[in-house]
């Protein structure tokens, strides 16, 4: 199997001691969509970091589609389009000048450039705004630039470092499905995200990172069945001012007209609602009172020794 | 990278760095001109009549090559120094660092755009300096080549101190506390005849005072010092410059943590 990204025993210890990366072994396959999470500070930059050549490897070996970073960085970078956390590009330059720049920069002649630039532009809705300063862009215009600037030189390896931070909503969902396209046209993307619901919603595949050291690296459905008790939330159609004693087993009133019960893994929600159609209660809507994935991050992320399988 | 591919990167960093200094020609292209003008009019026109020769030649007419080349060396240094260092504060560095280009690409590049800045500003103060006496030339290909290397050596310089720069401030220490007093102590305006030997010695070891009277040769054919020991100055320093600054592109704590 070809792997978009492999890491072996890869370290890092900063100038000031501090160990970031403390031998992360990450496999990424060809064409996935990969989240890679971690709270602040987890080290998942650093990584982005040493991949892009910003951050030198204190030791471990990094391969890019079979290409050492050792061997040849070049041919590896070559590979790899980067969408950074922080805004990196000339505010005083036009989106059409950085992003031409940055064809050259990967040796791509003029007409080419000007070709993709357009064309990238135009499926990121900034193709009006090509001529204007892009100090001046918002700040969805601005992600999307950078992620226009990614992409101009094609790259098989995409990694976006949280794309959609402060982005409005209606702007983040037209990423996701961009993100979907190109991801299966074969681009493989590499994810980073604070929106758990972001990378359960677009990744096949997950890395969980925590103070240095890969906890987690499976698919995102073998991460999910590991989930052992959900809380779902009911609205009630009409308001109760307490719970039938039937129900205290499975159920709390959190208001008057909202109910919480716990699921544990193997159980299902039929015999919650047998109990509550007995009761007379009916139900409005229903909803996961946290993000599944958020509630196995933040146990992941707490206690990663007791947590891993 | 293929050498298309190299000559494509080098010539948008090139044309970029052009474009950037055009595009603000108020701050980077009239400053040297209107300068030089009131150096031309106080101490060419007003106070050089008083002076009378030096070296046997008018003292406007001696004064002019080393403020060509005292615009030079700023003009090449600042372009590289504000240039990079901006790209590095604004953190745009990084869209050519996670490009394949190879480093030496990148340090050429940059070069080449303080050699045209350099250049460009020469040929401003040359055309102003034009209103005030007729220029002689005693040999092109001295001046020509002193002007390229000077500015090359002095964009290697803005380079590495865009490197190690951490503030704003720092990018204008060099300038102000280095530069300006080896340039103004580098005969610029005066013979080092005029100095005690205690002092012509304490000037030689002054690399500018070379740049300066190797390029004074080319306009007059007068020198303080040997020529070819002028050449060879400014080549080993340039030498040196650039191993430093290709070793910091690869490993500087400022550019790759």
């Amino acid at each position: 199997m070809t792997f978009a990204l492999k890491t072996t025993n890869l370290s890092k210890t900063y100038g000031n001691q501090i160990e970031a990366l403390k031998g992360v072994d990450l496999n990424v396959e060809e064409g996935d969509f990969f989240a890679l999470l971690g709270p602040n500070g987890a080290g998942k930059s650093t990584v982005i970091g040493i991949l892009t050549s910003l951050v030198l490897k204190t030791a471990g070996e990094v391969e890019i589609f079979g290409v050492s970073i050792d061997h040849n960085f070049k041919k590896a970078k070559s590979f790899i389009g980067v969408v950074p956390q922080e805004f990196n590009f000339n505010i005083f330059e036009t989106p059409l000048q950085i992003i031409c720049n940055q064809a050259g920069y990967y040796g791509i002649d003029r007409r080419t450039a000007l070709q993709r630039s357009e064309k990238y532009l135009q499926l990121l809705g900034l193709w009006d705004k090509r001529n204007d300063i892009a100090g001046h862009l918002s700040g969805g215009m601005k992600r999307r630039l950078m992620i226009a600037r990614a992409l101009i030189h094609e790259p098989r390896l995409l990694i976006l470092d949280e794309p959609t931070a402060g982005v409005d909503i209606e702007i983040r969902r037209s990423m996701w499905e961009f993100l979907k396209n190109i991801n299966s046209a074969g681009t493989t993307i590499i994810l980073t995200t604070h929106y758990l619901e972001e990378a359960e919603h677009l990744c096949r595949n997950i890395g969980i990172i925590n103070n240095g050291a890969l906890v987690e690296n499976t698919s995102m459905r073998a991460l999910l069945r590991q989930l052992n008790l959900e809380t779902f939330v009911l609205d009630l159609e009409t308001g109760l001012d307490e719970l039938p004693a039937a129900l205290h087993s499975i159920a709390r009133l959190v208001d008057r007209s909202t109910l919480e019960v716990d699921i544990k893994r193997g159980e299902t929600l039929n015999e919650v609602y047998d109990a509550l159609s007995a009761a007379s209660i009916h139900v409005t809507s229903m909803r996961n009172k946290s993000n599944r994935l958020e509630q196995l991050f933040v146990d992941l992320t707490r206690n990663p020794r007791e947590a891993s399988p | 990278m293929n050498p298309i591919a190299m000559l494509i990167a080098f010539m948008t960093i090139v044309i970029k760095e052009i474009t950037r200094f055009t595009r603000i020609w108020q701050q980077t292209l009239v400053p040297p001109a209107i300068s030089t003008l009131l150096y031309f009019v106080i101490f060419g026109n007003l106070i050089g009549p008083r002076i009378g020769q030096m070296d046997g030649f008018d003292y406007m007419d001696f004064l002019v090559p080393g403020l060509i080349l005292m615009s030079v060396i700023t003009a090449s240094y600042q372009n590289v120094v504000s240039s990079f260092f901006g790209a590095k504060w604004g953190k745009s560095i990084e869209e050519i660092l996670v490009s394949p280009t190879p480093n030496l690409i990148i340090l050429l590049a940059y070069i080449c755009g303080g050699v045209a800045r350099g250049v460009l500003v020469g040929l401003i103060v040359t055309s102003v300096s034009l209103l005030f006496t007729d220029l002689s030339i005693f040999n092109g290909w001295v001046l020509a080549s002193v002007v390229v290397l000077t500015a090359i050596l002095f964009s290697l310089g803005g380079f590495i101190n865009a490197v190690f720069a951490k503030t704003f401030d720092d990018v204008s220490i060099v300038p102000t506390f280095v530069l300006l007093p080896l340039t103004y102590l580098g005969g610029v305006f005066y013979s080092i005849t005029l100095l005690g030997d205690f002092w012509q010695q304490v000037s030689k070891a002054n690399p500018i005072l070379y740049m300066i009277n190797a390029f004074r040769y080319g306009f007059l054919g007068i020198t303080d010092v040997s020529i070819f020991f002028s050449y060879g100055m400014i080549i080993t320093f340039i030498m040196v410059f650039f191993a430093i600054s290709l070793y910091l592109l690869s490993h500087s704590k400022g550019l790759r943590a």
